[in-house]
């Protein structure tokens, strides 16, 4: 190819999918149903959470259409209610928490550190059943009319004053806290236990470090979600409980409780599409990450201070001023760490050897949104200012440039980048660096509007508005469209892909992982024999070598 | 802001609010919120034109066209405590600058004008203590600070005024309160900003400023007859409350005469301020805090008395300085409280048994 | 290297190491599936501290607020049974310990026989625990479903109670908070119940395995792991006892 891009890509008219590999090994839905392997549940769960993504973006979409308005007139005010709650549950639990770990994270975790499979594999099968589990449980809560609690279950709204299906959906959610934990679970396990001979921590690919400690979070912080979800239906079917204040109880109790893990589970969120950028970073600017030691220890830092947080969300509710700024210092603390991931990676394009292919395109736009939207928290970090931006649309265009901007870009970024060697083939280039273009401008138009809605103090959750907002509301819903068809794209020619798309070899992109140094599609047990790693992560001096050994072994 | 031309300032409020880019600034407080919210955007555009700038500008001199051979550096410790000492540097001074803000929101002043709100699904609802009611609209003068104490019936709601740049939880089960003093007269918006069920987009209102001669005309055409406080003595007599609180030497019960903001020494020994959470909590819960050297014996009114019930008390007892209008109440009612059927108190008469059991 | 022969023969000769049936594919040795398993399993006890961790933090916090209510309520508990509850977990515990020791000396009598033994003692726990709930329901002490405040507004009613403890009338609003006391009584001991009830299937499963010789053969991992989660369900019982039972008997 041209000179601008490092695929590489074997001879097309000799070149074959190798015929044994993880989806031929065996046929049937059983050997699907019933696997062990690592790859094929992360396929299941790719299969699973697009299906959920779809729901939770048609949501989004009838959300978008009812706000063109100033009144209520797609929808009755109740229905509005039902979509949004549903939207931010499907999104948040069925969508975000598990999308990089589960799919891209299972995939290629194992080959990263060089196993076999991951350390518990019945777990790993296990955790894909309770989210289909949860998904069942939360499409009946759809079927059965929906709740409308907002995804944040606040108490006593959703304990005594609403009569729509919130236990279901507590329980749907519990059920796919469960799938988390033994996700986090099952990586902690295998970093610690499984790496192959040589493979020390810092050898480990970066991506391993932020999985690791989103697995961290996952472990720690989702436990407290579940016990809270128990105690909002145990309330609910009793009619007394811990949260009513009628019975000596407190609303505060259930805030406190669920930004517990609600807080960290943002971290759960963004940590592996951090994981994702420094991959991406790295393959195409053909350089070791910019300070390795300095982006390792920032996701164990964003861990451990992700815990700390949590009554940021509670700044006006009544805490105390000094407790408020204690979590508001913390809340500064803990944006530091991603500050400076965000300087490493700009660095590692410093002399580097940059190309431009659509994985890329994802990392640079997710570098500049994650940087608005960061910076948009530390606005909301800062008590005084969080007063005027709370509870407006300025923290939903926040958390929306932070996800969407941010992890949904990794994602996608992650997808494009792993196709290859989860499927064997690549996708068409030009096709998706305009789905990536597209994208990157739906995107900007749909969410950068909403925070000058909050800042004109219009508030979230609202199904109706006062009619001076109505234009920047118009202009977000149009970028909307945009945005929605630069994600329908993806799934068009992926699909397309997986027939028509060209073979790629084992190392397309030329890059130094172990996951790259196996056939593609792998192997069910990834590797021949296990490996040994001797060299640094991102060493394209030990790739060259190679590379020039199997030029002159084949020649 | 004094360090900021007026010239400039004006320009910059004058073009945001003309484009609908910004909400008006109509309290004091408000130029100094925004002063920060500048600050932190100045920051930002900083930030991210270096980030864009970077990634553009190494983009450019490293494609692989330019710079095919990638040169491997591990790091810099200088540049890895560059940025991440300026960036904490910047944050601090936003927390600091912020935390600053927040106490002044947060702490009203003493001679703060009080008002009440009282949030319900799906209508707030205003009570001055002069007796005016309002739903839906919250009228003030300039010039005057003005603390709002807000609770809810329910859930949660959030009263908030973005042209204040004040937004505050009210909260089912307590008091909070917030303050501002508004500049502008004008009428702004009043939203409910924390999901609260059906109705919650339709719990909005209006916030109406008026120069304090306005406000005065207002007060006297909307009152009620009765203020706040007349209708809490009301209350406090058919409730009995009078049967113990009587400032009588033999009394079941406290004095209340001027116990607002006093310290009360409690009988864990403990000494507590009688602020409004106070009285409320005591109103409701009477057994969690009881007063050192009185007996456990006050029953609860919960259920018996709405928030705005309990509101009307509070705010009888924050003035009441007498206990003059306490006995002549009793002498006027028959009223005995639960339990005592047969000991009516009459004047004089030392009730049995008092004071015993000393908790 | 590996993958210029992967894609020329398309089948891959599988190296063939010995290792013992039990030993998964994935691990390299038993050694690594033993210590990977255990770590796991500790790794999970973690989020079990965690989920209970939510529970104790209510409880902590009401209590503190509403003590007297708790005081008196706790007082409806009937200390022998939370003692005869507090032994019987701590013997099950030595019990599963021996099990496991068992299998680690390979016989399969004594194993079994120490399994039944755990067994036993879960299902006298939980029968124990049935009967306290029971005594709960007969005394109208079980929040929304059947609640009465009699014993606290009038403790001499109660007679049994009030010849031990003499407690002293509470006041109406401090009797309703006993309500909250029975809600996490019920919360707390029911999810620990919860967790023996799951101990109690799984032992069951390892008891049929058991006799089978399925853990006398050197694979020892399961028992060992499982007495783990048996020995962790009863520390939370041991921190239940004296937060539920023992307020105020310091």
């Amino acid at each position: 190819m041209s000179a601008a891009t490092i695929v590489t890509l074997p001879d097309q008219s000799t070149a074959r999918i190798p015929k044994m590999n993880f989806l031929t090994k065996e046929n049937g839905l059983l050997s699907w149903l019933l696997t062990g392997d690592h790859k094929r549940i992360a396929t299941l769960y790719l299969i699973s959470i697009t299906f959920f993504f779809f729901i939770g973006g048609a949501l989004a979409g009838l959300i978008r259409l009812e706000l063109l308005t100033p009144q209520t007139s797609l929808m009755a005010a109740d229905t509005y209610n039902k979509v949004f709650s549903m939207h931010g549950l499907i999104m948040v639990f069925f969508f975000l928490v598990p999308s990089v770990p589960a799919t891209i994270g299972n995939f290629v975790v194992p080959m990263m550190v060089g196993a076999k499979d991951l350390a518990l594999p019945k777990i790993n099968l296990l955790s894909w059943y309770l989210y289909v589990l949860g998904g069942c449980m939360m499409i009946y809560t759809m079927a059965a009319g929906g709740v409308d609690t907002g995804w944040t279950f606040t108490t006593p709204l959703s304990t005594h004053y609403l009569n729509t299906n919130v236990a279901s959906a507590a329980t749907a959610v519990f059920i796919a806290g469960f799938s988390s934990i033994f996700t986090g679970l099952n990586f902690i396990v295998t970093i610690h236990k499984m790496r192959c001979p040589g493979m020390t921590w810092f050898r480990l690919p970066l991506f391993i470090w932020s999985n690791y400690a989103a697995s961290i979070l996952m472990v720690l912080g989702t436990p407290v979600l579940a016990i809270v979800l128990v105690l909002v239906v145990l309330e609910r079917t009793v009619h007394i409980g811990v949260f009513d204040p009628a019975y000596g109880g407190d609303p505060i109790l259930f805030q406190h409780l669920f930004w517990f893990y609600s807080h960290p589970a943002v971290y759960i969120m963004i940590l592996p599409g951090f994981g994702v950028i420094s991959e991406v970073i790295s393959t195409f600017s053909r350089k070791r990450v910019f300070g390795y030691t300095a982006v390792a220890f920032s996701s164990v830092a964003i861990a451990v201070f992700a815990f700390f947080v949590w009554a940021h969300h509670m700044f006006i509710m009544g805490i105390s001023n000094y407790s408020a700024i204690v979590f508001s210092l913390m809340t500064m603390l803990v944006a530091v760490p991603s500050a400076i991931k965000i300087f490493n990676w700009a660095f590692t394009l410093y002399k580097g050897s940059i190309t431009f292919e659509t994985p890329m395109l994802y990392a640079f736009g997710f570098m500049g949104l994650f940087t608005i939207g960061g910076m948009t928290g530390v606005f909301l970090g800062s008590t005084g200012t969080d007063i005027q931006l709370t509870e407006t649309y300025f923290i939903v265009a926040h958390f929306h440039f932070v996800m969407v901007g941010g992890m949904l870009m990794s994602f996608l970024s992650g997808i494009h980048f792993w196709w290859p060697k989860w499927t064997g083939r690549m996708y068409p280039e030009k096709l998706s660096q305009l789905a990536a273009l597209t994208t990157f401008i739906g995107f900007n138009l749909t969410f950068f509007p909403q925070f000058i809605l909050g800042t004109l103090g219009m508030p979230r959750r609202y199904a109706a508005y006062p009619p001076e907002f109505q234009a920047l509301n118009v202009f977000s819903t149009a970028g909307a469209t945009v945005l929605g068809v630069g994600y329908l794209l993806p799934i068009l020619y992926l699909t397309w892909s997986l027939k028509y798309g060209a073979i790629a070899g084992d190392n397309p992109w030329q890059a130094t992982g172990l996951e790259w140094q196996t056939q593609s599609p792998p192997l069910t047990e990834n590797f021949p024999e296990i490996p040994i790693m001797d060299h640094e992560a991102y060493d394209y001096e030990w790739l060259e070598k190679q590379q020039q050994k199997e030029v002159a072994s084949v020649g | 802001m004094d360090h900021i031309s007026p010239v400039l300032w004006q320009f910059l409020d004058k073009w945001l609010t003309h484009f609908a880019l910004y909400p008006p600034e109509a309290s004091k407080i408000a130029p100094e919120a925004d002063a920060l919210y500048f600050f932190m955007i100045l920051i930002s555009l900083v930030g991210l034109t270096l980030v864009v700038l970077l990634i553009v500008a190494f983009s450019i001199l490293y494609s692989k066209k330019r710079h095919p051979k990638a040169i491997q550096i591990e790091g810099s410790t200088i540049l890895e405590a560059t940025w991440t000492i300026i960036p904490l540097g910047l944050f601090l001074i936003m927390f600091v600058w912020g935390a600053l803000l927040y106490f002044r929101i947060y702490t009203p002043p003493a001679n703060a004008m009080n008002i009440y709100v009282v949030g319900k699904q799906w209508m707030w609802k205003v009570e001055h203590p002069g007796g005016q009611h309002e739903i839906d609209a919250l009228h003030v003068p300039t010039g005057r600070p003005v603390q709002l104490t807000l609770i809810s019936q329910d859930v949660f709601h959030s009263f908030s005024i973005p042209a204040f740049r004040v937004k505050r939880e009210a909260i089912p089960g307590r008091y909070s309160t917030v303050w501002f003093e508004a500049t502008t007269p004008g009428t702004y918006h009043l939203f409910c900003t924390q999901y609260c069920g059906t109705n919650h987009s339709q719990m909005i209102g209006d916030i109406v400023v008026m120069t304090p001669d306005d406000f005065r005309k207002w007060l006297e055409g909307s009152t009620s007859g009765s203020s706040l406080a007349q209708d809490g003595e009301r209350l406090f007599a058919s409730l009995s409350c009078n049967a113990c609180h009587n400032a009588r030497p033999d009394a079941r019960g406290p004095s209340l005469v001027n116990v607002y903001d006093s310290q009360l020494m409690l009988s864990t020994g403990q000494t507590v301020t009688a602020d409004d959470a106070y009285l409320r909590q005591a109103i409701l819960s009477p057994s969690q805090h009881i007063t050192q050297g009185y007996a456990p014996i006050m029953p609860t009114y919960q259920g018996q008395v709405s928030e705005e019930g309990v509101i009307e008390l509070v705010e009888y007892i924050k003035n009441l300085d007498s206990d003059y209008r306490v006995q002549q109440t009793l002498n006027t009612t028959d009223l005995v409280p639960e339990g005592q059927a047969g000991k009516a108190p009459t004047a004089g008469q030392k009730p049995a048994a008092q004071k015993e059991a000393k908790p | 290297m590996s993958d210029s022969t992967a894609t020329a023969n398309g089948a891959v000769a599988e190296v063939h190491h010995e290792h013992p049936s039990y030993q998964r594919h994935h691990f390299e040795s038993v050694e690594q599936q033993f210590d990977t398993t255990n770590f796991a399993m500790w790794l999970f006890l973690l989020t079990e501290v965690m989920f209970f961790g939510g529970l104790f933090t209510s409880y902590l916090i009401m209590r503190n607020w509403y003590y007297p209510a708790f005081v008196e309520g706790s007082h409806q508990l009937s200390i022998f049974w939370g003692t005869a509850n507090t032994a019987v977990l701590l013997c099950s515990s030595f019990t599963m310990a021996m099990a496991v020791w068992s299998a680690e000396v390979r016989r399969k009598g004594m194993l079994l026989l120490f399994l039944g033994l755990t067994f036993v003692l879960g299902i006298g726990f939980l029968g124990i625990k049935g009967i306290e709930w029971h005594e709960k329901w007969e005394k109208s002490h079980v929040p929304g479903l059947r609640y009465s405040e009699a014993s606290f507004l009038n403790p001499a009613s109660d007679k049994e109670v009030y010849k031990e403890y003499h407690d002293k009338p509470l006041a109406p609003d401090m009797a309703a908070k006993t309500e909250q006391y029975f809600f996490l009584y019920f919360a707390l001991t029911g999810m620990h119940a919860l967790h023996m009830v799951i101990g109690v299937g799984i032992l069951i499963f390892i008891m049929v395995r058991a006799k089978s010789g399925a853990y006398t053969s050197g694979h020892v991992t399961f028992v060992e792991n499982f007495g783990l989660y048996w020995h962790f369900v009863d520390i939370i019982w041991i921190f239940l006892y004296p937060l539920l039972y023992l307020i105020s008997r310091y």
